[in-house]
This record gives structure tokens, C-alpha cells and sequence, in this order.
């Protein structure tokens, strides 16, 4: 976590009022993600909109994971992934080797199948990260920390027992404050891995109720496995397939008549 | 790599199919009987048809179960929920035109024994050419077909043309032959009748477009 101490190199640009003037937070061009000789994403192109949901679908081993963690550099853990290409966010290749990947983390959040909150009281899962950033004052940090429980649908659950250990939270509950967690840092867009695939419908339910709503203030993209899932919240579904981008589309279109036959077997179920 | 999954629902869509194309054949028989009773004047089969009707509403009640059971349990998409959309729109259709059976086979009863003010000619090639249209219809729809649902739908401006005709002429015959005026109105009844399979023909061929290709089409215009 040091790393978020480091200056930044390269600044990620953060818009001033919180408007771009783009409609897409994020452009892909002839992405391609080698595992060493192995391609897994073969030369995709895409638009993410702001303030929208997009979806990312496919059968294992498709690529769409390896897309995801591509947006926020988490690939460069992975011994031997290179990529080639652009993702644009704000006119920035995300893939440059200048770019600072601790300061772009903090405006590409991400969040993960499996909850994992720090065994650390609630408030604390919230703020650490913030104090690494240099916030210190308590009352800010209280502030933040309560900001970003309402915003992740969770302060009235927790509000009272802040000091509680999050293993203590149902796991429904761990997920919401992991997203809570990645909203403090103020992120612009927000990756989601399979958010709800280890939760209980409820749970599941509230997530998904969660993820709607935050739209109004991040772009989020998520990869699902659950297609009544991506139909459900999702504005626009991308479909991969075999590490190629087979159709992207508006959702309603991807679920009630997608244009390429490929699609329509994977998303009624047909194979995968 | 991939395996086909889904069998047992495809398996359930290939029964409920079966179950649509039993009562069109259900319905198309009621509508050539009911012409029977008509022309023969034979009451009896009238009245058959008239208490044979629930068969054709109960395959109506089993498909829209069956169809609302497979939306509820299977999270049909795309296509398959077209399908199944389809399949509770076009049976619909079909039991309307299992009712004009019963209509027409009313209509022989209220006309009863009395001698028919002129030859049934031009009423029963107008059924020939609905029930065609029936045909077509239900052809297209078994076997997907667009082309056929698109020809079937043509052929209703031809019958539309045919009922206006038809009124009129009979209409005519009142003023000569007032003792008659019950079953004139009658007659001018069944071309009303025959008039509205063809019109639910056109639907359901509409129903097969809309399958296909996910649009929807006016085909009568």
C-alpha cells in the first residue's frame, strides 16, 4: 500500500466538475493481452460510456476477466501478461508504461468476486487507504466514511457498530462495504469481478439494486456470469468469445434479438 | 470446447409446438364442419361443433400454462422468448377461430331447415380461400417460414374485397324477398365470420415474422 504515497508521474486527469466532455469514460483500441505466448484478448475495440453499466459476458476463458483487470493495470502482476494497444481514459493510454498504477487504481477501482474486507474494524476498512493518501483529520475522515456506507447502500446497517470487525458483516454486507471501500478513494469508474456470484439471492439482490444506483455518479463495468444478472442492470452488454469481442450492443438489444447468432446460443444458454 | 446445453427445454418447446399445431388442426377442422353444417343444413354437426368448442379452449388454457411455466422457470431470452411470447399471442388467435367455428355453426342453427334464398356459391369460395389462409398460416408457423407467412397475409385484401361484395349483394336480396331477412342477416353474418379468420390468419403469420426476426410488421398494409 506504500505505493500510494508515491507522486504521481503522470497525472490521471480528474474532471473538475465531474463532467466530461466526452459521452465514453474509457476507448479501447486493438486491445491484444498475452499470458507470455498465449493471446487471451485478440485485437478489440470498444467504447465504455459514462455513467452507464456495461457488461461483459462470455464463457470461461473468453477473455473478458483478463479485459477487466486490464483497465486498471491489475494484469502487471501476472508474470509474463503484456499488452499491446490503447485504452484511452481521458485521451491517457492506460497502458502506457509512464502511467503512475497506484494513482490510476484510485480512479479505476475495483472490486472482486470473492468479499475481501481487511480484518480491521468497519471504519477502518474504509479509511485506510485514505490515511496512506494523506488524509488524517478524523472529522474528514468520518465524513468520508459515512459518505461512502449511504453511497454503498450500507450506513444504516452498520452506523451503529463502526468499530465492529467487518469479518463480522454477512457476506452480502462484507461486498457492499468492499465497494464502500473503493468509493471513499473517489474513483471515476468502478470494475466489478463477479460481485454477487459468492452472495445469497437477498444479498445478491441488493447489489445489484446498489449497482444501478451508483451509476449516477461512477461508469461501471462488470463481468457476470449470470445473464438474467447483465440483463437486469446493465446498459450495454459486450459479448466475448474465444478472446474476441463477438457483439456489443445496447442490453435490450444483446437480450431480445442480438445480430450474431454466436451470441444468441450463449446468452439463451445453448453452450458455454 | 462447448458443449449443447438445454436439451430438456428444447425438448419442452418441441411439446408445446405439438400442442399448437394440434389445436390449429383442432380449429381448422371446426371451421370446415361448421361450413358443412351450413351448406348441408345438417343441425346435428352444428350443434357438435357448438359442444365441441371447450376441447379448443382447453388446449388454448394448456399451452398458455405450459408457456408461462417455461417463462417462469427457464429465463428464456432472445429467440426462445419470442417463442414463447408467440406461442401464448397465436394461440390466442386460434381459439378465436375455433369461436367463429361455433359462430358459423350458430349461424346454420338460426337458418335451421329453410330452403337457402339462393345456392351458397360465392360464400364457400371465399372460405376456401381463409381456410388457405388458415393453412398458410399454420404451415409457416411450424415450419418458420416468412416467404409463406408473407404470401398467406397477401391474400387478405383479396377475402376483405370478397365479404364486401358479398354483403352487398345479399343486402340486395332483402327488399325481394322479406320472409328471408333473418337468414340473409345471417348469411351476411358468416361472411363477417370468414372475413375474421382471415384477418386472424394475417396475425398469426404476423406472429411467425415477428419470431424470425424479432421486428414487428403490419402485413395488411
Amino acid at each position: 500500500m506504500t505505493a500510494v504515497k508515491e507522486k504521481r508521474t503522470v497525472d490521471v486527469p480528474v474532471p473538475s466538475d465531474g463532467e466530461f466532455q466526452s459521452e465514453n469514460i474509457l476507448t479501447v483500441k486493438n486491445l491484444e493481452i498475452y499470458y507470455g505466448e498465449k493471446r487471451a484478448v485478440n485485437g478489440i475495440s470498444m467504447d465504455i460510456e459514462k455513467n452507464s453499466v456495461t457488461a461483459l459476458i462470455g464463457p470461461s476463458g473468453c477473455g473478458k476477466s483478463t479485459f477487466l483487470r486490464s483497465i486498471n493495470r491489475m494484469n502487471d502482476l501476472i508474470p509474463g501478461a503484456r499488452a499491446a494497444g490503447e485504452i484511452l481514459y481521458e485521451d491517457l493510454n492506460i497502458l502506457s508504461e509512464n502511467i503512475n498504477v497506484t494513482a490510476l487504481r484510485k480512479e479505476i477501482g475495483m472490486v472482486f468476486q470473492k468479499p475481501n474486507p481487511f480484518p480491521k474494524s468497519i471504519y477502518d476498512n474504509i479509511t485506510h487507504a485514505l490515511k496512506f493518501a494523506g488524509i488524517r483529520k478524523k472529522s474528514m475522515l468520518d465524513e468520508m466514511v459515512e459518505e461512502s456506507l449511504r453511497k454503498a447502500a450500507l450506513w444504516d446497517e452498520v452506523k451503529d457498530r463502526l468499530d465492529r470487525s467487518a469479518l463480522s458483516l454477512s457476506g452480502g454486507q462484507q461486498q457492499r462495504l468492499c465497494i464502500a471501500r473503493t468509493i471513499a478513494m473517489k474513483p471515476t469508474v468502478i470494475l466489478l469481478d463477479e460481485p454477487s456470484s459468492a452472495l445469497d439471492p437477498i444479498s445478491n439482490a441488493k447489489v445489484e439494486d446498489l449497482i444501478v444506483d451508483l451509476k449516477k455518479d461512477y461508469s461501471i463495468v462488470i463481468v457476470t456470469h449470470n445473464m438474467q444478472q447483465a440483463s437486469r442492470i446493465s446498459d450495454k452488454t459486450a459479448f466475448f468469445l474465444s478472446g474476441d469481442l463477438v457483439e456489443y450492443d445496447k442490453t435490450e438489444k444483446i437480450f431480445t434479438n442480438p445480430s450474431v447468432t454466436k451470441t444468441e446460443e450463449y446468452i439463451s444458454g445453448r453452450f458455454g | 470446447m462447448f458443449m449443447n446445453t438445454r436439451s430438456n427445454f428444447d425438448q419442452s418447446l418441441k411439446e408445446l409446438k405439438s400442442l399448437q399445431l394440434k389445436m390449429a388442426d383442432e380449429a381448422q377442422t371446426a371451421i370446415k364442419n361448421a361450413m358443412r353444417a351450413l351448406l348441408n343444413q345438417d343441425l346435428g354437426l352444428a350443434k357438435k361443433i357448438i359442444d365441441g368448442d371447450n376441447v379448443i379452449d382447453d388446449l388454448e388454457y394448456e399451452i398458455h400454462e405450459k408457456a408461462l411455466m417455461l417463462i417462469a422457470r427457464q429465463s428464456p431470452v432472445a429467440k426462445d422468448l419470442r417463442r414463447l411470447h408467440v406461442a401464448l399471442s397465436a394461440s390466442s388467435e386460434v381459439e378465436r377461430l375455433g369461436d367463429i367455428a361455433v359462430n358459423i355453426a350458430k349461424s346454420a342453427v338460426h337458418i335451421g331447415n329453410e330452403k337457402h334464398v339462393k345456392e351458397l356459391i360465392d360464400i364457400p369460395n371465399m372460405m376456401e380461400m381463409a381456410l388457405e389462409m388458415v393453412t398458410e398460416s399454420i404451415t409457416s408457423f411450424y415450419s418458420e417460414d416468412i416467404e409463406l407467412a408473407k404470401k398467406c397475409a397477401a391474400k387478405d385484401d383479396q377475402v376483405d374485397q370478397m365479404f364486401g361484395n358479398l354483403v352487398k349483394e345479399l343486402l340486395t336480396y332483402i327488399p325481394q324477398n322479406p320472409d328471408f331477412t333473418n337468414q340473409i342477416i345471417q348469411l351476411a353474418f358468416v361472411c363477417r365470420y370468414i372475413e375474421r379468420i382471415a384477418d386472424h390468419s394475417t396475425n398469426i403469420a404476423e406472429n411467425v415474422v415477428y419470431l424470425e426476426t424479432g421486428k414487428r410488421y403490419n402485413l395488411n398494409d
